[in-house]
């Protein structure tokens, strides 16, 4: 758990030099096309640019340590707030994609598990390589086109109905300030918009717990408990549904925190396609205006979140499988 | 109760997919009785629990025979279920109880559904067997979860659960050779005070002639998934008449001063020798043995399945 804390400060080295050795120079950039090379260099010393990459890495590190990650270099605002207006956003979509794909990729590896090789067990493997294999921009068209424009069911892009507008801003999570406010409307408008770009992202990981699930479950059934477990009398649904899921799913947990990388980068070409005000929208404009300082910051928050989604799952297992906090297992 | 007998397995016939695991084994265990099964591996002492039990796997198929428990078919009638009338104790205690559930909740589900009463009740009866079996600490066990506790304990745990529904018959497989010499006594002691003080019937799988000797009045021989010699364990021990009993209890270190052993292995069950299946390895095998089944014969202190019995056998080669 512990280990979080070196693994981020290693982010924050690696990603620094990176930035500095990928092509696009931040400096040219904002001085904008009819710069002068003296103009350019005027601006590469008002941000340090000119310095060695080493002092320039030292003097970033101490900056993030104190909490200050700095001003776009596009903008000129505190990168921290730009991206506290947005990771909320963000947050909000992948952790609806995590639900999404939890609640029904489970299910649908213990169903497949039971009905080892018969036709559920076929039918789960075939959603399980399709979700693995569709890419999330078509499928997100796909889904736009059927769902919003041919059926009208759904929303077609953003977070809620731009006539009823965003509740006040509280915590910046959408269904929660629309709930704070006691806004039913505004509830259901944002739930339904979140339901298209939600599903298209939690499709990669659905499939993948889908499958840790199965194999857990097949692993787990071969045990000598749950032999012992029916001649003793289980119920044939308790024994399945919790009896043998609960020790089938301790795999599958790491599985998801794993899994919530791939949401979060997933998130960047969905956000693009739903016009999703979030993190991944305002990365991509980083990247594209060479803006680091917005691009250095955007890493580490991700991989801050990524690294306390690990640690609550590391909890997590603790909490399901009791060897884990004995040190037995 | 329906007549006399409590357990009754009649001509049974287990297959799994073409191999023959068991073909007519029949055997019969009165209330309070005590049976011992006795075999080299493999040959068909498991399957026989698993069916008495109802976790047969589930493309094993059942072409012949009964298993009447208190009168009534258990195979074909899994409403009926034996389920609580049966407990069972088994092989592994290290193995046999979920690692991620405390051992109360485990318990527990099996008397929410085949004991009477209601949790508290049950709670309370758990406890109370806890103490029968000398389980320390028996208030906190429930709590408790497999891994907090030493094999001899989740032994007495298991078996504490076989007695949580009030069963008429124990069946227990091997339920010592998991354990270290030391507990496995207690536990034979355990099982044999248990049974005795509840009148419990006791159907006992082992390959150890000395727990048979000490825990089961009666005895069933089996070789190849059929019972070639049953009686009174005194009877069997003391002067067997299967060939196969006869060199099987020759091969057991406690009893024989050169360790014997039986040429060839236990046939595979799918390429079960026609007529009797021992025939191939039998050192006193007939031409007929090749290929009729030897009926069970009835002699005054038991039934074995050779027409030879009473010729002796050659000098044993020393293995």
């Amino acid at each position: 758990m512990l280990l979080a804390l070196p693994a981020l400060l290693g982010l924050v080295v690696a990603t620094f030099i990176l930035s500095r050795v990928i092509p696009g120079d931040a400096a040219a950039t904002l001085a904008g096309d009819a710069a002068t090379p003296a103009q350019i260099a005027d601006i590469r010393a008002r941000y340090g640019l000119d310095r060695p990459i080493l002092e320039q890495a030292i003097i970033h590190v101490r900056q993030v340590l104190t909490g200050d990650l700095g001003n776009s270099i596009f903008t000129g605002r505190p990168v921290a707030e730009e991206i506290a207006q947005r990771l909320p956003a963000t947050l909000e979509l992948t952790f609806a994609a995590l639900l999404l794909s939890t609640l029904l990729g489970v299910p649908l590896g213990l169903i497949a598990a039971l009905d080892h090789n018969g036709p559920a067990d076929h039918l789960v493997r075939l959603v399980s390589v399709a979700g693995l294999a569709i890419a999330s921009f078509w499928l997100a068209i796909m889904l736009q086109m059927v769902f919003s424009m041919e059926l009208d069911w759904l929303p077609l892009r953003g977070r809620i109905d731009v006539a009823l507008g965003l509740p006040p801003r509280v915590t910046g999570f959408l269904l929660i300030d629309c709930l704070l406010a006691g806004d039913g409307r505004r509830l259901s408008s944002a739930m339904l918009h979140m339901l298209l770009p939600a599903l298209t992202l939690s499709l990669p990981g659905l499939a993948t717990i889908a499958r840790f699930t199965r194999s857990g479950v097949l692993e787990t059934l071969q045990k000598d408990f749950v032999l012992y477990a029916r001649a003793a009398g289980y119920g044939r649904f308790r024994l399945a549904a919790i009896y043998v899921l609960r020790n089938a799913i301790t795999v599958t947990v790491t599985q998801i925190g794993l899994l919530f990388g791939g949401l979060i980068s997933g998130a960047v070409v969905v956000e693009a396609v739903f016009d999703w005000p979030g993190l991944g929208t305002y990365a991509v404009q980083a990247i594209l205006a060479a803006d680091y300082k917005a691009l250095l910051a955007v890493t580490l928050v991700v991989g801050v979140v990524y690294a306390i989604v690990n640690v609550v799952v590391d909890v997590l297992q603790a909490v399901i499988d009791p060897r884990v906090s004995d040190g037995t297992r | 109760m329906t007549g006399p007998d409590l357990l009754r397995v009649d001509g049974l016939a287990v297959q799994l997919g073409r191999a023959s695991i068991l073909d007519d084994v029949g055997l019969v265990i009165r209330p309070g009785a005590t049976m011992g099964v006795v075999g080299e591996s493999g040959c068909g002492k498991s399957t026989l629990l698993r069916a008495i039990l109802g976790i047969l796997p589930r493309h094993a198929r059942i072409p012949r025979g009964a298993i009447l428990f208190e009168g009534r078919d258990i195979l074909s009638d899994q409403a009926a279920s034996a389920r609580g009338r049966i407990g069972f104790v088994p092989q592994d205690p290290y193995l046999s109880l979920n690692p991620v559930f405390r051992a109360g909740t485990q318990l527990l589900e099996v008397m929410r559904r085949h004991a009477p009463g209601n949790r508290r009740q049950h709670r309370a009866k758990l406890i109370e067997l806890f103490r029968a079996v000398q389980l320390p600490d028996p208030e906190g066990a429930l709590d408790k979860y497999p891994h907090e506790f030493s094999g001899g304990q989740r032994q007495r745990l298991l078996i504490a659960a076989a007695l949580s529904c009030d069963p008429a018959l124990l069946v227990a497989d091997e339920p010592t050779t998991a354990l270290d010499v030391t507990t496995q006594r207690e536990i034979l002691a355990l099982l044999r005070r248990l049974a005795s003080e509840r009148g419990l019937a006791l159907l006992f799988v082992t390959h150890d002639f000395g727990v048979l000797a000490t825990l089961c009045e009666q005895v069933t021989v089996l070789y190849a998934g059929r019972v070639v010699e049953s009686g009174l364990t005194r009877a069997v021990l003391d002067a067997p008449e299967h060939p196969y009993t006869r060199m099987l209890l020759a091969c057991h270190p406690d009893r024989a001063a050169d360790l014997i052993g039986i040429p060839g292995t236990v046939p595979a069950a799918d390429a079960q020798p026609s007529g009797c299946r021992f025939h191939p390895r039998c050192p006193i095998a007939h031409a007929s043995c090749a290929t009729e089944v030897p009926p069970l014969l009835l002699t005054e202190d038991r039934s074995v399945a050779c027409p030879w019995h009473h010729e002796p056998l050659p000098e044993m080669a020393v293995v």
